[in-house]
């Protein structure tokens, strides 16, 4: 059964230095306040596994919090660039940052396996960005990341591609409710956060609210208590993404981190204002 | 020439762009220019264009463009909302998408497309946001429009780093490696469209905007292109077309 604890209780409890965190949400529901508190207790060398980094990881690389990112596309969207997360690669501050990269096929792939119970996924993917018998070798995808292999069919001998599952320490994401038993319900777009969930050895959940009973929605996925560790209330908690029927997408927001993020010190005061000398929610 | 009201060149393309769809076709989009262009299109002569992002969301109708693949009009507006997996595992990779539609940082004379690195992989120059969706769209949509502005920075001889494969070195490569779509069948930028050569698969510039010279075209070329000996002139934006597009402009273009 999941425990409902304050978040500082379920970061302090699920996410430890060095661990591997997955915060899922693809573009919906990302899990902002709880990236928030894993900076503001001050973890270190995670690994930091996502999809699409956005501007959350932008903030906890730039705190230092992380050794290693695996992620397919790591930009502001529609803005430009995570400005943050280029000075950790290309300059190593605030310090160096190892980087697995993939496409978003592959990524989705490797959490399916890992929340199967399978050691990899296959798909027919990144053809032509690695492989030794064409011009363009050693400069692609499968040439630069060492968990995407060349697999053949065993019925019908077609070449496709393999990539190794992911099973993160702990699974991070947001939803729009929970009931008080800890069931969880989240709707819309719905993302990879299911199999995040059940890929991960541990999970903690923030919500919107917490209600007596959890009245059907179209579309929702439902995580069952005991497939979920940790619940925290967290209201806006996805800000400035957005919870669908609770909350609208920061678009401004999103824009303004450019000028905020290109700066060492201007994003060092954004962090003291608002990460450091905020408390969880 | 014509009773066109005036436009900019980013306007040009992106009308441009838009006419490449054609009505009810299914069309996989990216984020930006790709966007606003798919998304004029089905403002003006294909109002059945069936829009695809990458969040899962089939079938969009937003009345704004977006600013991100996931904005909640696009779930709101869609005929479904999937998840991430499923969408490139049962929509995407078995070949029902018609178009792709991308952008890119680099692109080279084969059509190949690097949204990863400028210079070296360990040592970048310019580290760029990575591939996305982008490797499988290429590979798997029926075909692909990529739409970028044009300059030497973008079309290169030689691309720093394979994310997405256009023709690979050309002719014959995308079958040796079993990519199963038509690869990219035009080049959409801001002074004209290139289309691959049907023997090298070379691109080539075959439709020019009106007003462009072919100086200006070889200038902001990275490769010694090759200009059709009789490029079509492609008609400015009619008054209609600047009109759904201006309006679009709620959202970001």
């Amino acid at each position: 059964m999941a425990e409902i604890v304050s978040l500082a209780e379920a970061i302090r409890r699920a996410v430890g230095d060095g661990d591997a965190v997955a915060m899922e949400g693809f573009t919906h529901l990302i899990p902002f306040a709880a990236g928030h508190e894993v900076i503001r207790q001050r973890r270190r060398d995670l690994t930091l596994i996502r999809m699409t980094p956005d501007l959350i990881y932008d903030q906890l690389i730039g705190a230092g919090c992380a050794r290693k990112l695996v992620f397919s596309w790591a930009g502001n969207p529609g803005v430009g660039s995570l400005h943050r997360f280029r000075d950790a690669v290309e300059h190593g501050w605030p310090r160096p940052l190892e980087i697995e990269e993939h496409s978003h096929a592959g990524m989705a792939n490797r959490y399916v396996a890992g929340a199967a119970g399978l050691p990899f996924a296959v798909l027919r993917g990144y053809n032509g960005t690695g492989l030794a018998n064409t011009g363009l070798a050693n400069t692609g995808l499968a040439a630069q990341t060492a968990t995407i292999k060349s697999i053949t069919c065993p019925f019908t001998g077609q070449r496709l591609t393999a990539v190794a599952a992911v099973n993160p320490d702990v699974a991070v994401i947001h939803a729009q409710r929970a009931d008080t038993s800890g069931n969880v319900q989240l709707w819309g777009i719905t993302g990879i956060q299911k199999e995040a969930v059940l890929s991960a050895r541990r999970s903690v959940v923030t919500v919107e609210e917490i209600v007596p009973t959890l009245d059907p929605r179209p579309n929702a996925v439902v995580l069952p208590s005991w497939a979920v560790t940790y619940v925290a209330r967290a209201p806006r908690g996805a800000h400035p993404s957005y919870a669908q029927d609770y909350t609208v997408r920061d678009n401004d927001y999103y824009v303004a981190w450019d000028a905020i993020a290109r700066d060492r010190e201007t994003f060092g005061r954004w962090l003291e204002e608002n990460v450091y000398a905020g408390s969880p929610a | 020439m014509t009773d066109s009201p005036p436009y900019s060149a980013d306007e040009m393309m992106t009308v441009a762009a838009a006419r490449a769809l054609a009505d009810g076709m299914t069309c996989f989009v990216g984020i930006g220019l790709p966007s606003a262009a798919a998304n004029l299109a089905r403002a003006t002569h294909a109002p059945n264009l069936v829009l695809i992002y990458e969040s899962g969301t089939i079938g969009a109708k937003p009345r704004q463009l977006p600013l991100s693949i996931g904005d909640g009009i696009l779930a709101e507006t869609a005929d479904a909302v999937v998840s991430v997996p499923e969408i490139f595992n049962y929509w995407l990779q078995p070949g029902r998408i018609d178009v792709g539609f991308l952008g890119a940082a680099q692109i080279d004379k084969f059509g190949n497309i690097n949204t990863t690195v400028v210079g070296d992989y360990e040592h970048p120059t310019v580290r760029l946001p990575g591939a996305g969706g982008a490797p499988e769209i290429a590979a798997s949509c029926a075909e692909v429009i990529v739409i970028v502005r044009q300059s030497r920075r973008t079309l290169v001889e030689k691309v720093d780093f394979v994310t997405s494969v256009g023709y690979g070195t050309g002719a014959g490569d995308r079958e040796r490696l079993g990519l199963r779509g038509r690869g990219p069948r035009q080049l959409i930028t801001d002074l004209g469209v290139l289309t691959p050569d049907p023997l090298t698969c070379e691109f080539t510039m075959t439709g020019i905007f009106g007003g462009v010279r072919t100086e200006t075209i070889r200038e902001q070329t990275g490769w010694d292109l090759a200009i059709a000996a009789s490029p079509r002139v492609i008609p400015p934006p009619t008054a209609a077309e600047l009109a759904a597009l201006r309006a679009f402009r709620g959202g970001p273009g």
